[in-house]
This record gives structure tokens, sequence and C-alpha cells, in this order.
């Protein structure tokens, strides 16, 4: 009875520390997505009426919408080059035994542990000496920003990926050569359908990095080519209104949407 | 199917040889058995035949062609793993004919020949299923299909049935073998289980710390064993360490002096098949060597019983009676006679 009572009282304590913390992450959430659809201007409580006006707004603001056609163009590119150089790393990490096999890893994985004020001061001085070094456009450019956000989606890329290497079975790749296929071919027919789940889950979790990374931007972006994290941020900066949280529920959705739709193809908690 | 000749065969990392100066010729439609502990290099041996070791000296030969340097994928041989190392993603079917499309084969003689070899292995009607969606038994049989699907010159065999549950394994192990018979298969198993090695082997290749110790049938290896490694791992026995005092003399370092037969004089071990002693009441006329003892213990297995007798405080001997209506069965703790023929005792030099 006692022991009933105890296991019970230990499986309250728990949902109930569960539960607490779900609701710290994602109340500001729910306020946020709350006060999109408040009608003043002026955030206050209670309020005063709901319209959609906010998200009408956005359209009306060009810096929104350039920034988010930036910001999307930006990650998909970051996305897939992360993809092809980060694939071949992570095989490489997994299948290879070499010397610094170990020192790699660590610093593959590093973009994620370093602030990201301190990548992006780093960057921007790289940026400045290869201009003068070069002598061309580098500081502000498009492709200089998609450079920088190579290095930061990378980890996302290798880590996923190593990850659902481990669980593929070498013998198969072996009973594929065995059955007349050469690498080339065992790569494609057997290892890649085997670890497409962990591709896409780099991929979508290298987009999401990408699109709402701010403090590295911050130090990048040229003079009218910024990303919507700082957009928004420039925004803050003159106005309060609700278009901010237009905005940002516009980008939940979009994020949510896309994570919903890869879920369907490949469970995400399997590999993350 | 083609014979297959290893000359020479080795293997080392740095200083260690995982397989040392293996030189074995398989017939065409041989069955050949390597069995040895975990560590023995016989798995090291197959996967150089297969061609996923590259060897550091000696050569392999299938058909008679040299194929030491040629990369798996260029080889004839079909194997079958120990986890079946099925494609996952593929149905049956499609792994099966993986390797037929490897060999650029025409969809339409793709599709018959699938077809023919997941009958051969009783698995018609499974060719559209996912192998999760198999039992280990059929699992198991989808990897046999897809390794014969190619016509393979050789079919290699690693520990393919060690997945399987105890009562499967006996079954699979006779389909295999009259599978590889029917269809002529030159054949290399891999197995740890000496068992399974009897069973199904026309030859066996006992192999330890990465050399062959004896290649012969299982009558052979039984009954002649060439050391006292092989007269250990194959079949049951007991050793009586001692000295070989003279021809046909040997002293147990219990003190008990027994006749034998062969090895030289020096230190010695005397090794006694269970079954080749007999225990009594009294002492046992007729025999080489009868001598007083205690039962210690007494493990019953239903159609054999095994009396382990101490004979003397350094000598414990093991005799495997059968298990008869009205035959003599000493309990723990009675005095008893044990004796045997001095032939039936063999003696290997330290």
């Amino acid at each position: 009875m006692i022991a009933l009572l105890h296991r019970r009282a230990r499986r309250w304590a728990l949902n109930g520390a569960a539960a607490v913390g779900l609701g710290y992450i994602l109340l500001p959430l729910v306020f946020v997505t709350w006060l999109a659809f408040f009608h003043q201007e002026i955030p206050s409580f209670p309020p005063e009426g709901y319209s959609l006006r906010w998200f009408a707004a956005i359209l009306d603001q060009r810096k929104f919408v350039s920034g988010f056609s930036v910001g999307f163009q930006l990650a998909a590119l970051a996305m897939v080059l992360g993809l092809a150089l980060g694939v071949p790393a992570a095989l490489c990490l997994a299948r290879r035994n070499f010397r610094l096999r170990g020192p790699l890893a660590n610093l593959l994985l590093m973009p994620i542990i370093v602030p990201g004020v301190v990548l992006g001061t780093a960057m921007y001085v790289f940026h400045v000496e290869v201009e003068n070094g070069l002598d061309m456009d580098v500081i502000g450019t498009f492709y200089a920003l998609v450079a920088g956000h190579i290095v930061i989606v990378i980890p996302w890329v290798v880590r996923l990926v190593t990850a659902s290497l481990s669980g593929v079975d070498r013998a198969t790749e072996e009973a594929a050569q065995n059955l007349g296929a050469n690498p080339w071919i065992t790569f494609w027919r057997i290892t890649l359908p085997a670890i497409r789940p962990g591709i896409v889950a780099g991929a979508l979790f290298a987009f999401v990095t990408s699109f709402g990374n701010l403090e590295m931007s911050l130090f990048l972006v040229g003079p009218g080519r910024t990303t919507l994290p700082i957009v928004i941020l420039q925004y803050l900066e003159w106005k309060i209104d609700p278009t901010i949280a237009a905005v940002s529920v516009v980008q939940i959705v979009l994020i949510g949407t896309a994570m919903l739709i890869t879920d369907r193809y490949v469970k995400l908690a399997r590999v993350v | 199917m083609a014979d297959l000749a290893l000359n020479g065969l080795s293997k080392h990392y740095g200083d260690f040889y995982a397989v040392r100066d293996v030189s074995l010729a398989i017939a065409d439609g041989e069955f050949l058995v390597l069995l040895g502990p975990s560590g023995c290099g016989k798995t090291t041996t197959l996967r150089m035949v297969a061609g996923f070791i590259e060897p550091s000296a000696g050569e392999v030969r299938l058909g008679g062609q040299d194929v030491t340097l040629l990369p798996p994928w260029k080889r004839n041989a079909g194997m079958v793993f120990q986890s079946y190392a099925l494609f996952p993603h593929m149905t049956v079917a499609q792994n099966v004919a993986f390797g037929l499309e490897m060999r650029k084969l025409g969809r339409v003689d793709i599709d018959q020949r699938v077809e023919e070899t997941l009958a051969l292995v009783r698995l018609d009607g499974f060719g559209g299923r996912l192998p999760r969606q198999l039992s280990g038994g059929q699992q198991q049989r989808v990897a046999l299909a897809r390794a014969l699907a190619i016509r393979p010159d050789v079919l290699l065999l690693d520990e393919p049935l060690s997945n399987l549950d105890a009562k499967l394994r006996q079954e699979v192990r006779i389909e295999i073998r009259e599978l590889q018979r029917q269809l002529g298969l030159t054949t290399v198993m891999v197995t740890h289980d000496q068992e399974e090695a009897l069973t199904m082997a026309d030859r066996l290749v006992v192999m330890n710390e990465g050399a062959v110790r004896q290649v012969g049938t299982q009558r052979d290896l039984y009954e002649r064993p060439a050391d006292r490694f092989v007269a250990g791992f194959v079949g049951r026995t007991t050793f009586l360490g001692g000295t070989v005092k003279a021809p046909g003399r040997f002293r147990s370092d219990g003190g008990l002096a027994l006749a034998c037969t062969g090895g030289r004089p020096g230190r010695a071990v005397l090794s006694l098949r269970p079954e080749r002693a007999m225990v009594g009441r009294a002492a046992l006329s007729g025999l080489d060597n009868s001598l007083p003892g205690t039962v210690e213990f007494v493990s019953y297995l239903g159609a054999l019983i095994d009396i382990h007798v101490r004979l003397s405080p350094k000598d414990r001997l093991v005799v495997q009676i059968a298990n008869r209506d009205g035959g003599f069965t000493p309990e723990v703790g009675q005095p008893v006679h044990v004796g045997w023929p001095a032939s039936a005792g063999q003696i290997f030099n330290e």
C-alpha cells in the first residue's frame, strides 16, 4: 500500500516537473500568439478586441517581406551546401579510422558551442582580411553570409547523420558488395536509403538554425540585405506594436508545419 | 560451382597473426566447415575468401583463377551473413533480385530467377514482404536465397544459424545440407558450434590461434585427434595429466599406474572419451585398466548419464553410460570401479 502511494507520488512529482518545464518553454509562444491578434496598437491587458490587422500590416512593411525572402534563400542555400559538406564528413567520421578523428569530430560540432557573437566577430574579421587580401567585395555580400551560415549548419548535419549511420548494419553494405555492387552503387542503393532519416532531420535543423540565426548574421549582413530576425530587432528599436508578434506567429507556424511534415516521413524523435 | 583453393593464406595486424599459413583445397560440390573457438581466425579466413579482407600473404584460387586481389564485387561468391544483412528498405523479392540487377540481367529473367530461388527456400508468395515482417527463420532463408540467386561459384556461410533458436537450428541445418547436396554447391561454413559442424560437413577444419590444427572427416577428428586441442574441442574428453614412463606405461599426477598405447616417454596427458570407459560395482575383468574410485557427481541427461568419479586426489574421470532399463546407475558417494582398454585412451605429449 505504502509502496503504491510512493510510486504514485513519484509519478506525480515527475509529471509535475515536466509540466513546469514545458510551460516555461511554451508560455512565451502562447503570449506572442495571443498578442498577434490584439486589436490595439499598444500592447496592454486586457485586449480591447481582436483582429487580423497586424498580419495584414506585415505585407505593408517591405522590410519584413524582403527579410523573409533573403532569410529563406539564405537558409535554403546554407542547408544544401551544408548537406553537401556535412554528409561526406559524417561518413568519413563514422567509417574511417584515422588519427585526428576525435579532434575533427569535436571541431565540426564547435560552432554550436561557440557564442554567435564571437563567431560573428571572427567571421567579420576574416572577411575583412579576405577582402583586403583578394581585392574583391566580400564584406556584406550575400555569399559571405551564406558561407557564414554553412558553418553553423554543419554541426547539425554531421551530428544527425552520424547518429543515423551508427544504426546502419555494416554487413548490409558488405552484402551488397558481395552481390556485385561496387562501393559507389553500394552507397546510393544501400547506405543512403538507410541514413535518409538522418539527412532529412539534418536538413530541417540546418534550415531552422540558419533561418532563425540573429547574432552571427548581425555581423555579416550588408545594407538593404538583412534577414528576418534582424528586421524584427530593428523594428523593435523604434516601435512596439503587435506586427512583431504577427511575424513571429508566421515563423512559428512555418517551422512547426515543416517539422510536422518531416515527422510524417521520418520520426524525428528517433533520430534527434 | 567451382573448386576453391587457399594457398599459404596469412593475415597479420602488426605482430598479431589472425590467420597463419592456411592451405586448403575444397573440391567442387564439397561442404567444408571451419570450426574453432572465437578468435581462432576462421571468420578472417572466410572474409579473405569473400574479398573483404586483403591477405598479407598467400593466394585464393576460385575455379582455378587467382582472385586474391579482386575486390568482393568482382568475385562470384555468395555469402550468408550472421546477421543476415538483409536490405531493410527492400522487399524480399528486391533483396533477392539485387545481385541479379548488378549482373545486368533482363527484368524478365530476374523475375523468373527470383521466383525460382524463393521457391527453392520455400518462400514462394513472400516476395512482397519487407524483411522486418518475417520471422528469424524466414529472414535466414531470404539471406540464403539472395546468395543462391546469383549462382555463386562458392557459397560462404558465416555462422548462419547462430541467431535461430535451438529447435529451428536443428531443422535448418538439415535443410541447408540437403539443398547444398541437391544443387552441388561448393560451400564453406564457419561455426563455433561443433554439433552443427559435425551434422553438416563433408570435411572439417579445426582452427585455433590462426592456424589449422587438423583437417578431416568427423570420424577422423573424433577418433584420431591430431593434438590435445582438437581432442578437447571436438567431442568431450577427460584429460589426466602425468608422465609416460615407458612405452605403454602412463603414471598420472595422482600416482595411478595406467596402461596406454602410443606416446613418447616424458610429460603427457591421457585423453579418454567419457563413453569409452565403463563403470561397475566390482573390479572390471578383461580390461587393461580397472581402478577403484568414488562417485562425486552424477548428471542425468535423459538418454545418457554422466558420472564423475574421483580416482585419486588429483585424478577425476567422467564416464558416460547409457540409460538402460535395469542398468547400473551409481549414486553420489558410492564406491565403484572404472575401467577401459588401453586402446581407448590417447596420449598427447607436451
